[in-house]
């Protein structure tokens, strides 16, 4: 991989990790989406795409990436105890944002015993689907380099990203009351730094540069995992959301569910990306209520203007909507 | 380490047994990665669990904890009957071709010479016949009866596929697949690397499952070669550096013996380490003892140490016993033969064998001081905790002082990694509190006894008032000070031996290397491997150079390693008899018809002919050992042993139990448990979580495995009623822990002897102190017998027995 001499943006696929310092860049001048009509760069300055990649097959779930992110990000999640699972946290929290999740795997087409390790968080989807559904403006943003930010000042914490989000990434922080998740390092990325798991990562499982770059490494890894019997060994960049700036590869990619439940063709539900006008929030917080129900609305914290007629109106929409086409909810599975 | 960390890429086959590099080393870990990404190879893993390493592994097998030797010997039995030998390198480079004496023999599960009184062997006909010259009696065409090839052929002869399932639980097509993988590294292109770590060293045979695959890789042609080697992953940061600098009651720096009370005399002494070569022409580098002990009194007692006092020789301890081990040490202290222990850097409530014996061991102390940079259990031994540390306090009188220190980031020094690379660090923190650096407390103790020594005299005063202390700042010697007298330095000007008028290196100037060193008192040197580290070139060991011209992952210019900054032990090994690379593809050193030549220091002197001076210059063979003579306590090759705490018996002798010549204290017999009554084996380990006991205190690392639980498998749950996260009592002959369970597929059950045997993960980290939740080590379980030759208690193989349990421990 070569290094351009007019980098914009670190690369850390070769080694960990080049810091190469860059004019900081992921300001104004680099926002092309924002939420609710938030605003956006007139003439946003291109900036090259990047990537996360995460290779599970190189992945021994050591937890380093866990500790990375808790220490850059300064959070403060419990010590809390053990129930029979390799998971803690046991879920990602508002201060916990990337969690290694462990599947004890009996491949029924090689009969042997797999156990597969993904470190789960944001997807930083091309097309956001947390983004179209928030309902605070500006408080979630894209940037040119394709890194989904949360603007927490702009947040009303009211969860909507929550619902809209196919991956079911996004936590809302009781304490601070403003959603929280992976913010792919932007604040290291925008002065050439690479990630902090991705610096952390001790078998560079996970690698950090262009989403060329990243995705060629990731063809490369494929043909290693192809010649050691994986057939299905493929890269995880999935369409159905405009493809995504944190990629897996994955040993069994036609199986995408077994790592404890990525989503097989994960989308925005059609509610959250087909509606329209003033009472979009509503109708978005509906599917929030089908979905997760009670959790939504004890996120209304903010004192949300979202007004009981509404939300019976809305209810309506998505019961409609849902008859249709039922939300796929990747965690709702219990064990660990 | 006989390789390093990063030549771990040049390699083809990567085996992980005793060990689990990915879960308790995963930054070195990246060179598995590196070598599977970049070349193609392949990785085995064989453990009692599918730990983490195995979960990014080709191939998986399962193994009973405490069998490895019985697999081990059937890996070896299937390259013979196979043919998957690296022949050329087997006949030039091992002592396959040399006969043993006529009354060496094997039966019953014994060696020859077995006294059951004594639990010892006559070792006598465990040796070569020699000579009327002296020198060995070999057979070049390995069809002599009594050559070694030959007996290991027959040794290995019962460890049939059949007889490795009945012993090790490991499915036979399991076995054999593994077997053919391993077989296609004799080849001499095709490289296999063993990682082990303490899962072959915690066992009362620990150091005979290591000569298992030492022998293995021998047999393949594996050792001294790229991507090849015998390589412990030392479990500290500077556990190497420890061993190195001879912190163990029977070592000087640098490998050197302390003597015995059947030394009494320098000559003595001298006369079992002449290292006469036992073929002609070969090297035995080991005929150089006298110049690195001489330079050793030297650096330790300056004039005082003269020729004509022998080196002030009186003046070393002589051992009444082979070791003060540490079980050796407890025992006495809880014979209350112990006044005052110091304990640096080391847990040993929680690290040693018995907690119970070891709180009781410590509780009959007049003093136990602790230096730590962290607060320990064992500096609180005495505290009640509840039924985490459930102690009368009232009854213990031990006085306990606790000296905080520096942590690794707090000062400068080097750290010894596996690699045997010396890698100097600087500091980045102060110390906090009253902490102070190990070296300043350590002077303080020694100026203060000598004090008393001067003004009160006592038995035996001039080595303490006669010990070298030449620093700047007596209360503290620097790291740069200390470093440089671990060097060496010349005392009187030193010429070359084979030119007496070329100076080497003036008066007062530090050696260049061990190279050196001599015995008539000019030269000074506290660590000859270390010689060269510190010389007049400066630090080497801060060298900060990771160019890698041949990209074999050499990285010369960083740092510095021992030997003589050599990377590859044994390298002369990697090239075949006329000095050519076995692989051209990864070439190290090269004969050029004058000298060696290459991207590594060559381990053999560098004019010394390819068909004449064999590689293994360590050995007074100048070759490798199959048979290791009598060397080792409990026999030349590895034979199967049980853990003393088995499920079943021994297969070739149902009345041996454990390793039969391992020491065993009479007190600890009776703790021993059977398997009537504790029918589960138990084995511990670390998790890539946490270090040791030390990250308890890091919050970050409390969370991300915050309490202490027990793995065992879905049939052993659903035969005892136990709910995955549910609670449990674990007990042995020795103590009991409670823990939450870990419900898991990834232990399975096995069958060994027709007996279906269940294992108990029991992962170590808690204990009383620190951020975590409380807890227990596995040692509260463990059976206080160690290694026979080295005594590394036994803690990969025990028994136990697992109940449901309800309720919190109450602290």
């Amino acid at each position: 991989m070569t290094i351009a001499p007019n980098m914009d943006s670190p690369r850390t696929a070769t080694a960990n990790p080049p810091t190469h310092p860059v004019p900081p860049n992921l300001g104004q001048a680099h926002v092309v989406r924002s939420s609710a009509g938030g605003p956006v760069a007139e003439n946003p300055q291109p900036l090259t795409e990047v990537a996360k990649l995460i290779d599970v097959s190189k992945c021994i779930g050591c937890k380093a990436c866990q500790s990375a992110c808790i220490e850059w990000n300064d959070t403060q999640p419990e010590v809390g105890v053990n129930v029979g699972v390799y998971e803690n946290p046991h879920d990602l929290t508002p201060e916990m944002f990337t969690l290694m999740r462990f599947t004890e795997y009996d491949n029924p087409d090689t009969g042997d015993f797999e156990w597969l390790i993904r470190k789960d968080g944001c997807m930083h989807c091309a097309e956001p689907g947390c983004l179209k559904a928030c309902p605070a403006p500006g408080a979630i943003v894209q940037y040119s380099n394709g890194i989904v930010d949360f603007i927490h000042e702009n947040c009303i914490g009211c969860g909507y990203c929550v619902s809209g989000c196919p991956f079911n990434i996004p936590r809302i922080s009781q304490k601070t009351h403003v959603a929280q998740k992976c913010t792919l390092c932007s604040d290291r990325v925008a002065v050439g730094q690479g990630p902090a798991c991705a610096k952390a990562c001790p078998t560079h499982a996970i690698t950090f540069g262009t989403k060329e770059d990243m995705t060629a490494l990731a063809a490369e890894r494929v043909e290693d995992l192809k010649s050691r019997g994986y057939d299905n060994a493929g890269l995880y960049d999935p369409a159905g959301v405009g493809g995504t700036h944190v990629m897996y590869v994955l040993h069994h990619n036609d199986k995408p569910q077994i790592y404890d439940g990525l989503p097989e063709d994960p989308k925005i539900s059609d509610v959250v990306r087909n509606w329209k006008g003033p009472a979009k929030p509503v109708g978005i917080a509906a599917v929030g209520l089908a979905a997760i129900g009670a959790a939504a609305m004890a996120l209304f914290h903010r004192g949300n203007s979202v007004s009981q007629e509404d939300e019976a109106e809305a209810r309506e929409l998505v019961q409609e909507e849902l008859r249709g086409a039922p939300v796929e909810r990747p965690h709702d599975k219990g064990s660990a | 380490m006989t390789n390093s960390w990063t030549d771990i890429k040049n390699t083809d086959l990567v085996i992980v047994m005793g060990g689990n590099a990915a879960e308790a080393h995963p930054c070195g870990f990246k060179w598995v990665t590196e070598a599977k990404h970049h070349r193609g190879a392949k990785l085995i893993v064989v453990d009692p669990r599918f730990t983490r390493t195995a979960s990014v592994s080709d191939y998986y097998a399962p193994i009973r904890p405490g069998t490895d030797i019985a697999f081990l010997m059937g890996l070896i039995r299937y390259m013979i009957e196979n043919d998957r030998v690296q022949w050329e390198y087997v006949k030039a480079f091992t002592n396959a071709s040399f006969l043993v004496k006529e009354e060496f023999g094997w039966s019953d599960g014994l060696f020859t010479g077995y006294d059951e009184e004594k639990r010892d062997y006559d070792k006598s006909s465990w040796d070569y016949q020699i000579g009327p010259d002296g020198y060995m009696l070999t057979d070049p065409t390995l069809q002599h009866p009594r050559c070694v090839w030959n007996l290991l052929k027959a040794h290995v002869d019962v460890y049939t596929p059949e007889m490795v399932e009945r012993i090790t639980g490991t499915p036979q097509d399991r076995f054999l697949k593994i077997a053919e993988m391993i077989g296609e590294c004799s080849s001499p292109t095709k490289t296999m690397t063993s990682m082990y770590a303490l899962g072959w060293t915690q066992h009362s045979k620990g150091a005979q499952n290591i000569r298992g695959m030492a022998m293995l890789q021998l047999i393949l042609g594996n050792i001294g070669v790229p991507g090849g080697g015998m390589n412990a992953l030392r479990g500290h940061s500077n556990i190497q550096g420890l061993t190195d600098l001879g912190l163990m009651s029977n070592l000087i720096p640098g490998y050197l013996n302390i003597p015995t009370e059947k030394e009494p005399d320098w000559a003595t002494y001298m006369k079992s380490r002449a290292f006469k070569p036992l073929l002609p022409g070969q090297t035995s580098y080991w005929q150089n003892y006298p110049k690195f002990m001489v330079s050793f009194m030297k650096s330790m007692w300056g004039e005082a140490a003269q020729k004509d006092n022998d080196w002030a020789y009186h003046y070393l301890p002589k051992l009444d016993v082979p070791a003060y081990d540490m079980l050796r040490m407890f025992e006495l202290m809880d014979q209350g033969r112990v006044n005052l222990y110091f304990c640096q850097g080391f847990n040993p409530l929680l690290a040693l064998a018995n907690r119970n014996k070891n709180t009781s061991a410590l509780s009959k102390l007049k003093m136990l001081v602790v230096m730590d940079p962290l607060e320990t259990e064992t500096a609180r031994f005495w505290e009640n905790h509840g039924a985490y540390n459930d102690v009368d306090t009232a009854s213990i009188q031990t006085e306990v002082i606790q000296l905080p220190t520096s942590c690794f980031a707090e000062d400068e020094g080097a750290l010894v990694n596996s690699g045997r690379w010396l890698q100097w660090h600087w500091k980045a923190s102060d110390m906090p509190g009253q902490a102070k650096y190990d070296t300043w407390i350590m002077a303080q103790i020694f100026l203060r006894v000598r004090e008393l020594y001067r003004k009160e005299g006592g038995a035996f005063p001039d080595p303490i008032l006669n010990l070298t202390w030449d620093y700047a700042d007596e209360h503290e010697p620097s790291p740069d000070e200390l470093a440089r007298e671990m060097n060496g330095r010349a005392l009187a000007d030193v010429y070359d031996l084979a030119d007496k008028t070329k100076l080497l290196t003036a008066a007062g100037r530090q050696v260049k290397s061990f190279a050196e060193l001599r015995d008539d008192g000019t030269t000074a040197s506290g660590c000859w491997i270390y010689s060269g580290s510190y010389n007049e070139d400066g630090n080497n060991m801060a060298r900060r150079d990771n160019s890698d011209p041949s990209g074999m992952g050499v990285y010369s210019n960083w740092t510095w390693s021992w030997p003589l900054n050599r990377r590859t032990l044994y390298n002369r090994a990697s090239a075949d008899l006329q000095g050519q690379p076995w692989d051209p593809s990864r070439p190290i050193i090269a004969w050029n018809g004058e000298r060696w030549e290459g991207n590594d220091i060559p381990d053999i002197s560098p004019t010394a002919k390819p068909g004449e001076v064999m590689p293994f210059i360590m050995n007074q063979e100048g070759v490798s050992r199959l048979f290791s003579r009598g060397m080792m306590r409990d026999g030349p090759f590895p034979t199967h042993m049980e853990p003393f705490e088995s499920p079943v018996q021994n297969v070739f002798n149902d009345r041996m139990r454990g390793n039969p010549v391992a020491r065993v204290f009479a007190s600890d017999v009776e703790k021993m448990g059977t398997s009537d009554e504790f029918p589960f084996v138990a084995t511990s380990y670390r998790l890539t979580e946490h270090f040791h006991y030390w990250t308890k205190h890091n919050k970050v690392n409390a969370t991300l495995q915050p309490e202490f639980f027990v793995e065992i498998s879905e049939q052993l749950a659903a035969e005892k009623g136990i709910e995955r996260g549910g609670r449990v009592r674990v007990w042995s002959k020795r103590g009991e822990v409670w823990a939450k369970a870990l419900v898991t597929k990834r232990i399975k059950p096995m069958i060994c002897d027709g007996k279906t045997v269940h294992v108990v993960g029991i992962p170590l980290h808690w204990g009383f102190v620190g951020a975590a939740k409380k807890g227990w080590g596995p040692n509260s379980l463990t059976p206080f017998v160690g290694d026979a030759n080295i005594e590394t208690p036994e803690f990969k193989a025990f028994l136990v027995n697992i109940e449901p349990a309800v309720g919190e421990a109450v602290s």
